[in-house]
């Protein structure tokens, strides 16, 4: 089944009487338990094209499908309610509440679900001990080095167990050790059953990946269809 | 969602920006405060004046000669040619009415009274034997006038407990002669300390029989006539029947005002209820002074938060959770900054007291409930604007903001 389908997927940039475009014609679909990577130097579209991708923006012309649902059919709400059961979302500058805990962070996604509050902590407890930060539970992002603060992001994008996991440039801020350790949390995780869908400039991650979509200038030159 | 987390988030933002929130609050404070007190410094003086008047008496009329109105409104010069009350007036009412207990034709004037070498120009109050028991007055030492004393126009005197201080100091006065305008008036008794009562040192009178005071005043026309009802409830049919028995004698023509102490008090009530709102209202403008504190700090709080706002979208918060989070925000400065000012609403109208005497204050707590009701209803008001500009925000902006 496939989890992400798209077709002539277009995304112009208009600044005042300058038209950018950021994305042509983009054709690709991604299957269940598939490990995406998707590549191109930085200015490509990528980002743009995993934004689009978990719903927190838009496009202009073309059609993407989530889970069989057309995206350009829904409403607000509704694609807050899929992007909260369905997607997690870890970002390249790990975008952590700082004035939250390791571990509220982490609870975040769940309380938006509404799980009660002892639920959320055996998950919660639970995730943090196999990531291994459990110790760092009760301290803030700030306290922690980058790949500790990219393992506290990553866990709160899989707390709720979404099936798609969309990761920016997970590694980019990390240094090559901790960059590794993160992609073996995710090629863990897509063992595990979730789809990933990863954007990164770094070969070797990409090389971890089932599957390569490469981007330049907007337009797909590998990977789609 | 549920909103007990949502008042956490908000608790730990407040907590996280101490000074901020106090400053913020400080302008509810203030306003919640000053709304209080100007409404307990208004209860307290109703209070004051009706505790005032009761303490003269109570189901008291006051009957004056001339037409004025409580009410307001003029009445032509032309049309009253006042005539007089007079001692007679006073007795027919109190034997006519059934409603009425009892009726003291009065007489006041000035007059110089003196003892020995020490003389004094004095209030002196011409009233019949039950004035001192309509007005809650009561005797120190010897006796209050008396009704023979009335009928047989004797020269007693009785001194109120200043005019007795200024005249004999430690020394006994009772048995004394004291000369009262060309008159020498034997001292009876010594009223016991009452105090300035709206404005009416009752001290600082001597009590003659009317029937003396119209010899040395040589008048008959009276001050008043206090007249003592029998109960509240008969308070109107007492009036009217003062009405008919004065317009029978004074050809038919009402030129003659009965006052009740009610009232009185009613009109007072009234005057001091306008200036309660007005400054009421006036400190209200201070609370929506503070509201719109509120605002300001809020929508700066939602600008900082631009990019925990995109966070928290992108990680599945619906509009509603973030408004929600603000509002709580903003309601929460609003509802304890009002519950500040209560507090010290409370501490000063205790205080006050202590130091301006003249200043009685009442904490009502009708004003309390509005006034935290309003400060709630400023935070929601001032809140909304921030909340909903923040729920609003698009994610990817707010993700991009720096």
């Amino acid at each position: 089944m496939n989890i992400i389908e798209t077709s002539g997927l277009e995304k112009i940039f208009q600044a005042e009487s300058v038209e950018t475009i950021a994305l042509r014609n983009i054709n690709f679909n991604v299957k269940e338990g598939d490990f995406v990577a998707v590549m191109g130097p930085s200015g490509c579209g990528k980002t743009t094209l995993l934004n689009i991708l978990g719903m927190i923006d838009n496009w202009n012309t073309g059609s993407y499908f989530l889970l069989g649902q057309d995206v350009a059919k829904l409403k607000e709400k509704q694609r807050t309610i899929l992007r909260k059961n369905h997607i997690g979302f870890v970002f390249q500058n790990f975008n952590l509440i700082e004035e939250l805990t390791v571990y509220e962070n982490v609870e975040l996604p769940l309380q938006y679900l509404g799980w009660k509050k002892k639920a959320r902590q055996e998950r919660v407890t639970a995730l943090l001990e196999k990531m291994q930060i459990a110790h760092r539970s009760n301290m803030f992002p700030l306290q922690l080095s980058g790949g500790q603060q990219q393992r506290v992001a990553v866990a709160r994008a899989v707390v709720a167990n979404p099936p798609l996991i969309l990761a920016d440039e997970p590694t980019g801020n990390l240094d090559s050790r901790a960059g590794k350790e993160i992609i073996e949390i995710f090629k863990r995780l897509n063992e595990e059953g979730a789809t990933i869908v990863v954007v990164t400039h770094e070969k070797d991650i990409a090389e971890e990946a089932g599957k390569i979509i490469t981007i330049r200038d907007g337009v797909c030159q590998s990977g789609c269809y | 969602m549920d909103v007990i987390e949502v008042i956490r988030i908000s608790r730990d933002s407040l907590m996280g920006n101490r000074v901020r929130s106090f400053l913020t609050m400080l302008g509810v404070i203030i306003g919640v405060a000053s709304v209080i007190m100007l409404i307990s410094i208004g209860e307290g003086a109703r209070s004051y004046i009706g505790r005032e008047l009761g303490n003269l008496g109570t189901n008291i009329l006051i009957v004056v000669p001339g037409k004025t109105s409580a009410k307001g409104g003029f009445h032509p010069p032309a049309a009253t040619t006042v005539r007089k009350l007079v001692y007679d007036h006073a007795r027919i009412i109190k034997k006519r009415s059934r409603h009425i207990q009892d009726a003291v034709p009065l007489i006041l004037g000035a007059s110089k009274i003196k003892y020995l070498s020490q003389s004094r120009d004095n209030s002196v109050a011409g009233v019949t034997e039950t004035y001192f028991e309509i007005r809650n007055l009561s005797v120190e030492s010897g006796r209050f006038i008396s009704a023979s004393d009335v009928d047989s126009r004797r020269k007693v005197c009785v001194l109120g407990r200043t005019v007795k201080n200024d005249l004999f100091g430690d020394k006994n006065a009772l048995g004394a002669l004291a000369a009262i305008g060309d008159g020498k008036y034997r001292v009876i008794g010594v009223m016991e300390k009452k105090g300035v009562t709206l404005g009416i040192d009752f001290d600082d009178i001597v009590f003659i029989p009317t029937t003396a005071a119209q010899e040395l005043f040589d008048t008959d026309s009276l001050f008043n006539i206090t007249i003592k009802v029998r109960s509240a409830s008969e308070i109107d049919a007492a009036k009217e029947d003062i009405r008919q028995i004065l317009m029978k004698r004074h050809a038919g023509r009402e030129d003659f005002t009965i006052m009740s102490q009610d009232e009185m008090v009613a009109v007072m009530g009234k005057i001091l209820n306008i200036m309660t709102a007005v400054l009421a209202g006036i400190a209200a403008i201070s609370l929506v002074v503070g509201g719109i504190g509120i605002m300001n700090i809020m929508l700066v709080s939602v600008r900082e938060r631009t990019r925990e706002i995109g966070i928290r979208k992108a990680l599945g918060a619906k509009n509603r959770d973030i408004l929600l989070q603000f509002l709580i925000e903003s309601v929460t400065l609003s509802l304890i900054g009002g519950t500040g000012g209560i507090l010290l609403a409370g501490l000063l109208s205790f205080v006050i007291p202590y130091f301006v005497e003249f200043l009685p204050t009442h904490l009502a707590l009708w004003s309390i409930v509005v006034a935290f009701l309003f400060s709630a209803a400023v935070g929601i008001f001032f809140g909304v604007y921030p909340a909903r500009k923040a729920s609003l925000y698009d994610p990817i902006k707010a993700l991009r903001y720096e």
